[in-house]
């Protein structure tokens, strides 16, 4: 009963969220507003029983990317571009409605969810629940799957994240070595 | 469960979930930068309270684990987002109080 309560708070306020988004103008309050999302997502995901992709969320969604347009505001500085007066919304308002119709179309062949029958359940995941704690001694079966049968998988997944993260701190850092020269420049002509 | 607990607990996390809509409102109204920044820290703090009380509701002890994790997060998010907002960049070290602070209020 509570948990239906729950749901039902945190997928409106998602909706809210989502809309404030599309409706400010702020760049500021919509990143903060990101965060908010995430966050929501996040308690929803874990809701649901998903602790992974709620912990990934919150990592991701709330605490890196949230930094990261925060940093791309402040290298390219906030200003809005004036909308031009023929902004015709219907053709791009028919091709999400049409997408949107047609992913619900696909969700009618879906078996409901938690069916024992599905074919997701049928495959490799009775192995999994079966024997994932007396195989590797992790509780959680999601993390014994993705850190222990598939290790070596997580394991380039980190080093893509790693080069990533290093590429994204060459570009953000760019600026101090640029201000640090004008910053001994400024001090020589003191001196 | 005892009933006492879970009433307990239901009170719990309705309460949370008001105090998340008040959050979420601040964020949505608040004038100036601080406002909204205390409104993600505090919708923060509250989701790390909710997912606590999920835990105890729902008997997996293992999410108190994750929302302590929630909780390093909010607070380092909050650290680098109030760094950017007064500082306008991650790599001033902060010890040069003495220029003006770049703050907009918007």
């Amino acid at each position: 009963m509570i948990d239906v309560v729950i749901n039902v708070t945190l997928l409106a306020f998602l909706a809210i969220t989502a809309v404030a988004i599309v409706r400010m103008t702020d760049l500021f309050a919509i990143i903060m507003l990101f965060g908010i999302f995430s966050f929501l997502s996040a308690a929803m995901f874990i809701v649901m029983d998903a602790v992974d992709v709620a912990f990934t969320e919150a990592a991701v969604g709330a605490g890196i990317s949230t930094v990261l347009m925060l940093t791309t505001i402040a290298l390219t500085k906030d200003h809005k571009e004036k909308q031009s007066g023929s902004h015709r919304p219907w053709l791009p308002l028919t091709v999400v409605l049409v997408t949107g119709a047609a992913l619900v179309y696909g969700t009618l062949d879906i078996p409901a969810f938690g069916d024992l029958q599905a074919p997701a359940q049928m495959h490799v995941a009775p192995y999994y629940v079966e024997r994932s704690f007396t195989e590797t001694g992790v509780p959680n079966i999601v993390t014994a799957v993705l850190a222990s049968y598939r290790g070596f998988d997580t394991l380039g997944e980190v080093v893509v994240i790693f080069t990533a993260g290093i590429a994204v701190l060459l570009l953000i850092g760019g600026r101090r070595r640029r201000s640090n020269a004008v910053g001994k420049e400024g001090e020589e002509n003191d001196a | 469960m005892l009933l006492e607990n879970y009433l307990m607990f239901v009170a719990a996390s309705l309460a949370f979930l008001v105090t998340l809509g008040l959050a979420l409102a601040r964020a949505l109204m608040g004038p100036t930068v601080y406002d909204r920044i205390a409104a993600i820290n505090m919708f923060g703090t509250k989701t790390v309270l909710l997912i606590a009380v999920l835990a105890f509701l729902s008997g997996r002890m293992d999410l108190l684990d994750i929302a302590l994790v929630y909780a390093l997060i909010n607070f380092i998010g909050v650290v680098a987002v109030l760094k950017l907002v007064v500082y306008g960049d991650f790599h001033s070290s902060g010890k040069d109080i003495t220029k003006p602070v770049k703050v907009d209020q918007r």
